[in-house]
């Protein structure tokens, strides 16, 4: 018999030298005593779990899987990817109508959007909330996303999609639930950018939601079977027509590149280098002298770019902060780097609207001590919580970047 | 991505680097594979205790003559006692105060309530003249209830033998109950960020002067002050009678304190800051390192006049070692070790470990060697270096500012 396959796991938790920088770190800890940390969750339990899988503990759930445990972690271990693969592995907790509500970001979606004047209507009215409050189980001090009557996709099929292969290079776009359903303005705000700069945008043959919400509500099986869908969709933009995929939200970004096979078990070897976002390829054109960008005169405007916690995982805010500093009428200053709380739709629980709120609070404070014109950041669901917590308006970097580009002579540039 | 400088390490002295070179001019920009040894700090700077040959240390300034050639700060030659205040100075600087002078050592408490030699002690903490120095005749040592990594009994013992009386109390405050259903996160860390709500500092301070009628100090476990100072300066201006606080095991608060602190100046000095990345290969040519790439950045090279190790020793991955031999993953740099392996190590754990003294090798300007080779432009900083036991001659956060301040100073546009 060999023991060995007993012994050694997938996971790196040997590696785990108990240093406990994790907890420190650990934005749930300091506001939610049911979560036993991401020491306790993550390596410690799994060394028990191993053993037998009756040691999980439900409390998992209370994980945000903003990975703040992984980037602080001095030894490398892949402290979040353990506790969302226990989850995965060992619940026995059924996902409810809700969180099946919340998790199926596109389907929900696609009839949202027919119907938008009335979901929009309907779900910011008290009575409809508090019905959402009491049986969905959906806080009711949480202001829903609208929903755009035209999606992104077909404003691009109708008004965009002819003019893209007059363009020397070209480029696929996975726009996301949030720019298709609700906010398609920022998808044509990167069109109108990458042309500009000579870059033809493709949507993908196929595109479904991410999966990030299904993940994190136990829809595996969904997931995986939409993770393989966009990945032969992302394969054959890469290898067959030679366009490297972009895309505006780090969460989604980051979710193809390292859930699918951290989590899903999918293999993505060959285009993981192809997918990022369009600020990276922006930066990298750029740097290398391919590309030239005139800005227009305008005034002084000071902004606060704010770091999502995918972004800090990915440890490309680099690119987004360097976009915006490049801009020469923009006084950028930069938060430290901390979770605003919403993760997706952890925040839209119920059960989980006061530590959501909690987390946030210290960077709601420092947004409010930014005396900044408004707010910068590269994920939809950052920009819901910091528009609901704060005063402030939050735009995306591309977004900031097309208010700011002299469209004609940059594309003059660019020929 | 193009910086004058690419610092990997981002603790003391890579931190300590970046700031002095960002305020020199350089465009830095520090790689660091998670958190640092910061957080487990004790919440002093040691320069010199002792010599290797274990003879005590009063004033390192004099001592430091005494120290071998292989020494990293015998290389900082008639330099020493000048970046030593400079490196006080760079601390304070980033609003971090220390008390502490290099000419004459000074005395810490530890977290089992012993003294030691120390250089320069966070004002959290008290600072001794002499070892048999106690802060008080009648102490009253609070803990909180619960809170495991402080042992309230071995820190009363260590001042009785000094003479001293000692009452001990346990605190128990409602705001501790959430925190105390999961026994896991009772940690030093978690309380201090209940101890930033002015309430609960008022709370524990009526506790504390109820019970300090007739007593001459109060000592407190170090769970004040995680993101400012303002809780540690609140209970000891407030309290009435001298507030001590005693290092806890780890994490250490002032320790994560002086990290955050650090990080924030080199920021705002306009330096960027890469946590959770790790350098995977470097572009080496004849003698210079052209680019390093990270696993993060991927094909995006980070590109640099210079580049300074500041990876840390064993604990800190900046040291590989196996059965044969020890290696530096980052650049394969050579490294001074002994090849009997049988030398390695003493079996009296306290005596001083040669393996400690293994690190890697630099010319007398802190550059390192790749196959004998030097190359021009890459250094070597901090725990990283070989030539001292940083725990047996208590030099460690020492040779992390001192070799750094003297690189960074060095270093040419």
């Amino acid at each position: 018999m060999n023991m060995q396959q007993y012994n050694i796991s997938d996971n790196n938790f040997e590696q785990c030298i108990k240093c406990t920088v994790c907890t420190v770190y650990c934005p749930v800890v300091p506001v939610n005593p049911n979560y036993p940390g991401p020491k306790q969750a993550g390596p410690d339990g799994e060394r028990l779990r191993l053993k037998r899988g009756e040691f999980f503990d439900e409390a998992l759930k209370y994980c945000l899987n903003c990975k703040r445990c992984e980037v602080a972690c001095p030894s490398n271990v892949r402290i979040g990817d353990i506790i969302q693969l226990a989850r995965i592995r060992y619940s026995k907790s059924k996902p409810s109508l809700r969180d099946m509500m919340l998790a199926n970001t596109d389907i929900v979606g696609s009839i949202s959007s027919t119907f938008a004047p009335v979901v929009n209507t309907a779900v910011a009215l008290k009575p409809v909330k508090s019905v959402m409050d009491g049986i969905l189980k959906i806080d009711k001090h949480r202001t829903f996303p609208k929903y755009a009557s035209q999606t992104f996709e077909s404003w691009f099929k109708k008004s965009a999609q002819p003019q893209q292969d007059s363009f020397k290079n070209h480029v696929s776009f996975f726009h996301g639930c949030y720019i298709n359903y609700n906010y398609p303005q920022l998808g044509k705000d990167l069109v109108k950018v990458m042309n500009a700069i000579g870059y033809g945008v493709h949507l993908l043959e196929n595109e479904k939601c991410c999966g990030v919400a299904l993940i994190s509500n136990g829809l595996i099986k969904q997931a995986k079977k939409q993770a393989k869908i966009n990945v032969a969709a992302i394969r054959k933009s890469v290898k067959e027509e030679n366009r490297p995929v972009i895309a505006a939200s780090s969460t989604c970004t980051f979710t193809m590149r390292d859930e699918y096979p951290h989590l899903l078990e999918i293999e993505n070897d060959d285009i993981r280098d192809s997918i990022e976002l369009a600020t990276r390829f922006i930066y990298r054109l750029i740097e290398s002298g391919k590309v030239k960008i005139k800005y227009r005169d305008a005034a002084k405007t000071r902004i606060a770019y704010h770091t999502p916690c995918h972004m800090e995982k990915l440890g490309w805010g680099f690119y987004s902060i360097d976009m915006l500093r490049n801009i020469p009428h923009v006084d950028l200053v930069v938060l430290d780097s901390q979770c605003c709380g919403i993760s997706g739709t952890y925040g839209f629980k119920k059960e989980n609207y006061k530590t959501s709120q909690g987390i946030g609070s210290s960077l709601f404070k420092q947004i409010e001590n930014s005396a900044a014109d408004f707010i910068a950041t590269d994920c939809e669901t950052c920009k819901w919580q910091i528009e609901m917590s704060t005063p402030y308006k939050v735009k995306h970097p591309i977004s900031i970047l097309a208010e700011s580009i002299d469209f004609e002579a940059t594309r003059d540039l660019n020929k | 991505m193009k910086f004058d400088t690419v610092i990997i390490g981002g603790g003391l002295a890579g931190l300590t680097c970046g700031i002095r070179l960002q305020n020199r001019g350089f465009k830095c920009a520090i790689v660091s594979a998670g958190q640092s040894a910061l957080h487990f700090s004790s919440g002093s700077f040691d320069l010199l205790n002792e010599l290797p040959d274990r003879t005590p240390v009063t004033n390192p300034e004099e001592a430091v003559g005494a120290l071998s050639k292989e020494h990293p700060y015998t290389k900082l030659g008639t330099q020493f006692s000048f970046y030593a205040q400079e490196a006080k100075r760079l601390l304070t600087d980033s609003g971090i105060q220390v008390e502490g002078n290099s000419k004459c050592n000074t005395y810490r408490i530890t977290p089992m309530g012993t003294t030691i030699p120390t250089w320069l002690t966070l004002a959290d903490f008290a600072t001794l003249k002499k070892n048999d120095e106690v802060i008080g005749k009648k102490i009253l040592l609070a803990n909180v209830a619960g809170f495991l990594d402080f042992n309230t009994k071995f820190v009363a013992d260590a001042f009785e033998q000094k003479g001293a009386e000692c009452k001990i109390i346990s605190v128990s405050l409602p705001e501790f109950k959430r925190l105390r259903q999961s026994p896991t996160e009772m940690r030093s860390a978690n309380i201090a960020r209940v101890m930033e709500n002015e309430g609960t500092l008022n709370s524990l301070l009526s506790i504390l002067t109820d019970n300090a009628k007739g007593f001459d100090a109060i000592a407190l476990p170090a769970v004040f002050g995680l993101s400012s100072d303002e809780p540690v300066k609140f209970i000891k201006e407030k309290s009435g009678i001298p507030v001590y606080l005693i290092p806890t095991m780890p994490p250490s608060v002032p320790g994560i304190r002086t990290q955050q602190r650090l990080r924030r100046t080199f920021e705002l000095a306009g330096g960027f800051f890469m946590l959770g990345d790790n350098v995977e290969k470097a572009d080496i040519g004849d003698g210079v390192v052209y680019n390093i790439y990270t696993t993060n950045h991927g094909d995006i090279a980070l590109q640099a006049d210079n580049f300074i190790l500041a990876s840390g020793s064993f604990f800190s991955n900046g040291l590989h070692a196996c059965m044969d031999g020890v290696s530096e993953p980052v650049f394969g740099a050579d490294v001074d070790f002994d090849a009997n392996r049988n030398t390695w190590y003493n079996t009296f754990v306290f005596e001083s470990q040669k393996y400690r003294t293994f690190g890697v090798a630099t010319d007398e300007q802190f550059r390192i060697k790749i196959n004998g080779k030097t190359q021009k432009n890459v250094y070597a900083i901090g725990s990283i270096l070989s030539g001292f036991d940083a725990l047996q001659e208590g030099c460690g956060a020492g040779v992390s500012l001192l070799t750094a301040l003297y690189v960074a100073d060095n270093l040419k546009k």
